[in-house]
């Protein structure tokens, strides 16, 4: 076996941190490729070859890992608290937070018949992506030693993420099919 | 102390003697062969000095002919000479009447879903047609090259299906190629477009050919290309405006029901207008039989192909937002395929882009040179290339869950080799198999999705329902093609496919068609499967040779230095006799031994890598 027994900060050489430099990670996961990637085997044995194609895959996988908040976020949990990252079944209690997305996916649905309807979804998309930042913008400092009621408020903003991205895919949905329809 | 390393006689350790590797771009209307030569990638001509070469293949009472020579049969034998065929790969028999081409061929009833078309040489898949067309340019090759070739890189429509690209890979291995690897055609303009500016930073590939179209958007980072996103339609290229420009005909002649040589006549002067007209602003069209005359310009052209090149241009808007950009941010727009001469392209395009596109390269050999470009490094000549290609998965992944719906199970635009794993459980109690269906594509319902393969897993213990845990795991690897395995984890019952599509090639079809066909004659086969073991022995010990010499004294022990020696040694010695089991063998025992050894020069590799960096550096540099 490879020995990819390293977690995937350790591998890039980067902190264990949710604050992630992302120019680094990208540069040191090229770097990584360079050395693994099947391509460089593509006239070894087949053991050889077999091999590189697990270590790029594990790299690949360790790259959009950390370089997406969420995964990163679910990961960042499993490395803290042993355990499986938040399952989509649990779904948040924040009475509020739920109503909030029951209106916005009333409104994306309302939104083709808007007098600017891409207009509309983009600024939709917008708000999206910020309300997505809100729930992340702290993450870094509740990552810090977190104790266990740390622990409980990250998972319950990764549920809450989980909701947001969903919503995010579907309104990229929207705007995609929008599109099709008026460009 | 290192002991000096004698090579045995006529056995010289030269692991950087130049391979003769060729790049492939197997077309829909025209192939091409190149290779690097003397440090310089270029197209190969035959002994008339053409390089392309036209993608049919022509089953005459004496003889298979390809290229133009097929091409000159096609009047008064269309149903025995084969052009496009690979609009055909990959597909089975409904999906051809999807494609809603008037194909004048004649499709033999099979039992396989795999169509076959029906010659006076016998009944043919699309597959053996490509392998004909892929042998031609295998010899032009070895001929031009002067020697036998090490490996070959075919290029495929980045939007190929998995059924599409093994229908590829099992085209050439018929063709007796080995291939290196399937490269997306895109990536590989982007190959020869890039390392010739050796531009960094983001480009878009616009490829619209013959049949086809692909829509890539990759960054240049200091020799990685990084594929971020692919788009496109493999069902659509210039034989569409070719047809298009048919019908018009028809309408203005009052043709109906054309047979198939009035289709081909119909097809053959229709592309003609569509040539003349990139210069033109009008050209004439004359037909013979029946004989009508008439006028087509420029507008009314543009008219006929606009719902079509606006299709490609939704394409391009899909793959910006895949790859989470805008179209400002794209640096160049690359024009590539012959049907990007149509300057109604290039405008929409130019529209679309918001900048001129870049037309610099020959559209129609720049594919092969990228190909070129990428078999001539991996063939080893070029140890310290910095170069390397991350390209993507086009199509969606998944697996039919209950009530026919898609569950996805690997995106479409994430980067490659990719494995994901998935638990399923049980739904009776007493349950002993599983039926796990692959899937492809972007919609939600099992039925609109391109079904890749069914499999079973049996023997599963029985247990109450939801007690059993099984673990599906998918592959795909650098050519893009799937793997499947399923286990069950409590008892450990395992299942594994290589995904063999539902329209593609069982192995043991290939092998039958190897073995029947005419150049194969028994002999033949055994002289080729002993070939092909010392080729493969050879490359074995090249490979382990230049390893050890690079850190085999790093790496080993003098204790495992001469245990790994020992098997080499039996290898070589295998390898210059004339047993092809043995060789077989030979090769599986000194892999065994070499496991270890292996496995510790990639961690090594890795390591390396990042040797320089450590968190601490990272810190400081944050600061």
């Amino acid at each position: 076996m490879l020995d990819l027994s390293k977690n995937f900060f350790e591998l890039f050489g980067l902190p264990v941190s949710f604050d992630i430099d992302t120019t680094a990670l990208r540069e040191r996961y090229r770097e990584l490729q360079r050395s693994v990637h099947p391509d460089r085997f593509a006239n070894a044995s087949g053991q050889e070859q077999r091999l590189a194609m697990q270590g790029s895959t594990f790299i690949n996988e360790a790259f959009e890992t950390l370089r997406d908040p969420l995964a990163r976020a679910q990961y960042m949990l499993r490395l803290h608290a042993g355990e499986d990252p938040v399952s989509d079944n649990e779904t948040t209690k924040d009475t509020a937070f739920l109503m909030e997305q029951l209106e916005l996916r009333e409104a994306l649905s309302e939104i083709r018949h808007q007098a600017d309807p891409l207009g509309a979804i983009a600024d939709f998309l917008d708000n999206v992506t910020l309300k997505l930042n809100q729930v992340t913008g702290s993450m870094a400092t509740d990552f810090e030693n977190p104790s266990a009621e740390q622990l409980d408020m990250i998972r319950e903003r990764v549920r809450k993420l989980q909701f947001l991205r969903k919503l995010q895919q579907e309104a990229e949905a929207v705007e995609a099919q929008l599109e099709e329809e008026l460009l | 102390m290192a002991l000096l390393q004698i090579a045995e006689p006529g056995q010289a350790a030269a692991p950087h003697e130049h391979k003769l590797a060729a790049g492939i771009d197997l077309g829909t209307t025209n192939s091409l062969v190149a290779s690097v030569r003397s440090g310089t990638p270029e197209t190969l001509p035959d002994e008339k000095g053409e390089h392309l070469l036209p993608s049919v293949v022509a089953y005459t009472e004496s003889a298979i002919l390809t290229g133009s020579e097929a091409l000159a049969n096609v009047q008064g034998d269309a149903l025995n000479t084969i052009s496009s065929v690979k609009r055909l790969m990959g597909r089975g028999i409904e999906d051809l009447r999807l494609l809603g081409d008037n194909l004048p061929y004649e499709f033999a009833e099979t039992e396989s879903k795999v169509p076959r078309i029906h010659t006076r040489a016998g009944d043919v898949s699309p597959v053996e047609v490509s392998a004909e067309i892929l042998k031609a340019l295998g010899k032009r090759a070895e001929s031009a090259l002067g020697g036998e070739l090490t490996g070959v890189v075919v290029t495929v429509p980045a939007y190929f299906d998995d059924a599409q690209r093994q229908a590829t890979k099992d085209a050439a291995t018929l063709a007796g190629l080995r291939v290196f690897r399937l490269l997306n055609e895109p990536t590989a303009a982007a190959i020869a477009y890039g390392l010739d500016k050796g531009a960094d930073g983001i480009h878009a590939i616009y490829d619209l050919g013959g049949g086809t179209f692909d829509i890539s958007v990759l960054r240049l980072n200091r020799g990685v290309f990084e594929v971020m996103s692919t788009g496109g339609d493999s069902a659509l290229g210039g034989d569409d405006f070719d047809r298009a420009v048919a019908g018009w005909i028809m309408e203005q002649t009052g043709i109906k029901n054309p047979d198939s040589s009035v289709q081909a006549e119909l097809m053959r002067v229709a592309r003609a207008a569509k040539e003349a007209l990139t210069t033109q602003q009008t050209t004439e069209i004359e037909l013979q039989d029946p004989a009508w005359k008439g006028t087509l310009d420029t507008s009314t052209f543009n008219g006929l192909v606009d719902s079509l090149v606006r299709r490609t241009i939704s394409a391009c808007r899909r793959a910006l937002r895949d790859a989470g950009i805008t179209a400002d941010e794209v640096e160049d727009v690359v024009m590539v395929g012959g049907s990007t001469r149509v300057p109604r392209v290039r405008e929409l395009v130019g529209e679309f882009f918001g900048r001129e596109p870049l037309v610099d390269i020959d559209p129609d050999r720049v594919v092969a040179i990228g190909a070129a470009i990428q078999a001539d490094i991996l063939a080893g000549n070029k140890p310290d290339e910095e170069m390397l290609l991350l390209d993507v998965n086009p199509l969606s992944l998944g697996i039919e869950t209950m009530g026919g719906l898609v569950e996805k199970i690997i995106p479409r635009n994430t980067t490659i080799p990719v494995a994901r794993a998935q638990e399923f459980t049980t739904f009776k109690d007493g349950q002993t198999a599983m039926a796990i269906h692959v899937v492809q594509g972007e919609r939600e319902l099992v039925d609109d999705c391109r079904s890749l393969a069914r499999f079973e897993l049996r023997g599963i213990p029985p247990m109450v329902a939801g007690a059993a845990r099984i673990r599906v795991t998918y592959r795909i690897d650098a050519d893009g093609l799937l793997e499947v395995e399923a286990e069950e984890q409590t008892q450990g019952v395992h299942a594994s496919i290589e995904v063999k599509p539902s329209y593609g090639l069982s192995d043991s079809e290939v092998a039958d068609m190897l073995r029947s066909s005419v150049e194969h004659a028994r002999d033949d086969m055994e002289a080729r499967k002993l070939r092909e073991q010392q080729v493969e022995g050879d490359r074995v010990i090249e490979a382990l040779v230049a390893a050890l010499e690079a850190d085999g004294d790093e790496l080993l022990n003098p204790e495992e230095r001469n245990s790994i020696d020992t098997e080499l040694a039996k290898l070589r010695e295998l390898v210059a006799d004339t047993d092809a089991t043995a060789i077989e063998q030979g090769i599986k025992a000194l892999e065994t031994a070499c496991e270890f050894y292996v496995e510790r020069r990639m961690n090594s590799n890795i390591r390396k890598a990042m040797a320089g960096h450590s968190v601490n550096e990272f810190e400081q540099e944050a600061e």
